[in-house]
């Protein structure tokens, strides 16, 4: 059984006068225990939204969510706000983009770090502090004996990660769920945190969702990658078919556009045009097909289906990339 | 490229810092960020220059240095000819025409309660140039037609664009006074991947077509690897190392640029699986107290016990075109001296102004 197998997740923003907002559409995909599965997009493809939804962390009005969250068979969607809050930071943690607005800025850090360890293992105060020092120091924070004491706004950026990542990790939860947790730092400090986190994931044995906009980043560090245009999913590979063979249209441009280290210069970036706000509804087709250069009739006539395709991945388009034309 | 003349811009030993006040009634200065510590570097007409580093490594106030948006403490800023920082009052005013800026974030640099004609029209009258209404409309339709925007674009306001389409209006309010050199601040940073490489393609077209010098600021190595001539690379306030772009993306010699290009990540799972890391121990330090000697003894896997941490190295010319602030890039690069583990030291943000923050400006003596 999977760890977390999520079917047919939706979300639908809806506010009093306005037309409702379909965010997530339909979004299923399942996480094996061990395994980091990426979600990757740009903005407004739903990616954080559906990590808000696992979590129970979107607000209680102005939106619907359906659909089946299940984790360990028991669906996370049905249960009581007060079950949910005993999973969260126990068997779920979450690591968010903005480390500062996610730390509270008048609690020392090492209070932080163990309340999750007072309010899910039951441990007093004075075991909880120590067993937070010992976080602190797992995740490369030096001298944690005196971070303990200090406020987040004492130390940097690349330190407030990892003192968040300490706090997700402190129950040893076997999934862990990171939204762009790198994308406010610099590179050398994203280097030392995506390097702490696969080896954490190594150690713990723990699932990680890395939701990021970086195909870099996913490259090296997923096993299986679910890439998300206008709230559905794509198409879904491991991350070797993914990168060598992009079959979907906006995979495939995504890889081309961007500019990378180790290409020959001065060749011209093949854009895709257009932007996001572009899209269609789904419902009227694909929402990439104004954009797509391989569109055809049929793109045009209603969502294309998610079918599996030969190398074991999944794939919603009309008009693939051929598998022979590789990425450069 | 176009023609290759001399240098455009030339900047000797430019330094920006600012002073950390303090006190109830009386300001005392308690300290300076030293926020750019003496760079000198030439841009040539026709070219890019990149200038990349991190955060808090003083690349964006050296941009806006260069156009006096803050105020130098020392140095020359050479722009064709005659020294920037000598002119004074209208004269100054005036020599702006010619170089502009771009900002990284579209939405706030441009003035939600403009229309776009009124914002591109801003800066023709600034400069007297917008006195014929006939021929001012056609100046505004011909650039918006240079960076991809339709003329009806004229009448609307910034949020009726997407963020690319307003980084294209930021463009074209640059390019309208016709410039010679503009100066990019992160341009595409803020915008989606898939419509970075549209305003990458965009800024190469507008250079082949007009001519145009840049000096592109950004903290992606990728992207300025793909857009400039010749990169620098600065860290705390100084240049650490500068070549061609692809010279320097084929054997970077500085350690630091070693650290820095090997951190970045690259969308092939062949080539991430593979590659090794250089992992920087701790973080940037504090700009208002650099460590002494190298800036970036206290972090550098090959810092050796001598010189490393009392003496300042140079930007000296190792290969020919290729300049290295480092006292052992030689031996680095013949694998004479080898790496090995640093501890890394604590460092704290700031409390006081931090580097991005002008803050009061020291006065120019």
């Amino acid at each position: 059984m999977s760890l977390l197998d999520v079917r047919d997740l939706s979300v639908v923003f809806q506010r009093r006068g306005e037309r409702p907002f379909t965010a997530v559409d339909k979004v299923s995909f399942t996480v094996e225990p061990g395994q980091t599965v990426g979600l990757v997009g740009e903005s407004g493809c739903g990616k954080s939204v559906t990590s808000l939804a696992i979590m129970g962390l979107l607000p209680r009005r102005g939106n619907k969510v359906t659909g089946e969250v299940l984790f360990d068979g028991a669906d996370l969607l049905k249960l009581r706000p007060d079950d949910m809050r005993d999973r969260r930071g126990r068997d779920i943690g979450m690591i968010f983009q903005d480390p500062l607005s996610s730390l509270n800025p008048v609690i020392p850090i090492g209070i932080q770090v163990a309340e999750v360890l007072e309010r899910h293992r039951g441990m007093d105060h004075k075991a909880a502090l120590k067993e937070a020092k010992e976080l602190l120091d797992a995740v490369g924070i030096p001298d944690p004996m005196r971070r303990l004491k200090e406020y987040p706004h004492q130390i940097s950026g690349g330190m407030r990660q990892r003192a968040l990542i300490a706090i997700a990790l402190a129950c040893k939860p076997r999934l862990l769920i990171a939204d762009e947790p790198t994308t406010a730092l610099d590179v050398t400090i994203q280097a030392q945190i995506l390097t702490l986190l696969k080896q954490l994931v190594d150690e713990t044995g723990t699932a990680l969702i890395m939701i990021t906009h970086d195909l870099g980043v996913v490259a090296g560090l997923c096993d299986t990658v679910n890439v998300l245009y206008g709230g559905k999913v794509v198409e879904r590979a491991r991350r070797h078919e993914l990168f060598g063979h992009a079959r979907h249209p906006y995979t495939h441009g995504l890889l081309n556009s961007v500019p990378r280290l180790d290409s020959p210069r001065g060749e011209r970036l093949h854009a895709i045009p257009g932007s996001v706000a572009d899209n269609i509804p789904w419902a009227e087709g694909c929402a990439f097909a104004p954009r797509c250069p391989n569109v055809v009739d049929a793109c045009l006539e209603g969502p294309p289906p998610l079918e599996p395709t030969a190398t074991g991945g999944d794939l919603r388009c009309n008009n693939p990339v051929s598998e022979e034309v590789a990425v450069p | 490229m176009t023609e290759r003349t001399g240098p455009l811009v030339e900047l000797r030993d430019v330094k920006v810092h600012f002073p950390i006040k303090s006190g109830l009634l009386v300001d005392r200065t308690v300290g300076y960020v030293y926020a750019v510590d003496g760079v000198s570097l030439s841009i040539n007409a026709g070219e890019t220059y990149g200038l990349v580093g991190e955060s808090g490594c003083g690349k964006s106030t050296l941009g806006r240095g260069l156009l006096r948006l803050v105020e130098p403490t020392a140095g020359e800023i050479i722009f064709d000819g005659t020294d920037v920082r000598s002119l004074k009052g209208e004269k100054m005013r005036r020599a702006r025409r010619r170089m502009q800026m771009i900002f990284q974030d579209p939405l706030s640099s441009l003035d939600p309660r403009q229309s776009v004609e009124s914002l591109l029209v801003e800066g023709l009258k600034a400069h007297g140039l917008a006195n014929d209404k006939a021929e001012t409309g056609r100046r505004l339709r011909e650039t918006l037609d240079a960076v991809g925007l339709p003329a009806s674009a004229l009448t609307k306001y910034p949020h009726e664009f997407s963020g690319g389409q307003r980084q294209r209006i930021g463009i074209a309010r640059a390019l309208v006074l016709n410039p010679d050199l503009i100066v990019a601040d992160e341009p595409v940073s803020a915008l989606d991947v898939s419509i970075q490489a549209q305003v990458l393609n965009l800024l190469e077209d507008l250079q082949a077509e007009r001519g145009l010098t840049y000096l592109i600021i950004a903290h992606d190595l990728a992207v300025v690897r793909h857009i400039a001539d010749t990169v620098g690379v600065m860290y705390l306030g100084g240049l650490v190392e500068e070549a061609s772009s692809d010279d320097l993306y084929r054997e970077p010699l500085h350690p630091y640029t070693r650290a820095l290009m090997s951190a970045v990540p690259v969308p092939d799972p062949v080539v991430e699986d593979r590659r090794e890391r250089i992992l920087l121990a701790g973080d940037l330090p504090s700009p208002t107290n650099p460590p002494s000697g190298c800036r970036f003894h206290t972090r550098c896997p090959w810092a050796q016990p001598t010189r490393c941490a009392d003496e300042r190295p140079a930007l000296r010319e190792v290969v020919t075109g290729h300049r290295v602030a480092c006292h052992y890039a030689e031996d680095i690069a013949a694998g004479r001296i080898r790496p090995h583990e640093v501890e890394p030291e604590l460092v704290r943000p700031t409390d006081d102004a931090a580097p991005g923050d002008p803050g009061e400006l020291i006065p120019t003596p």
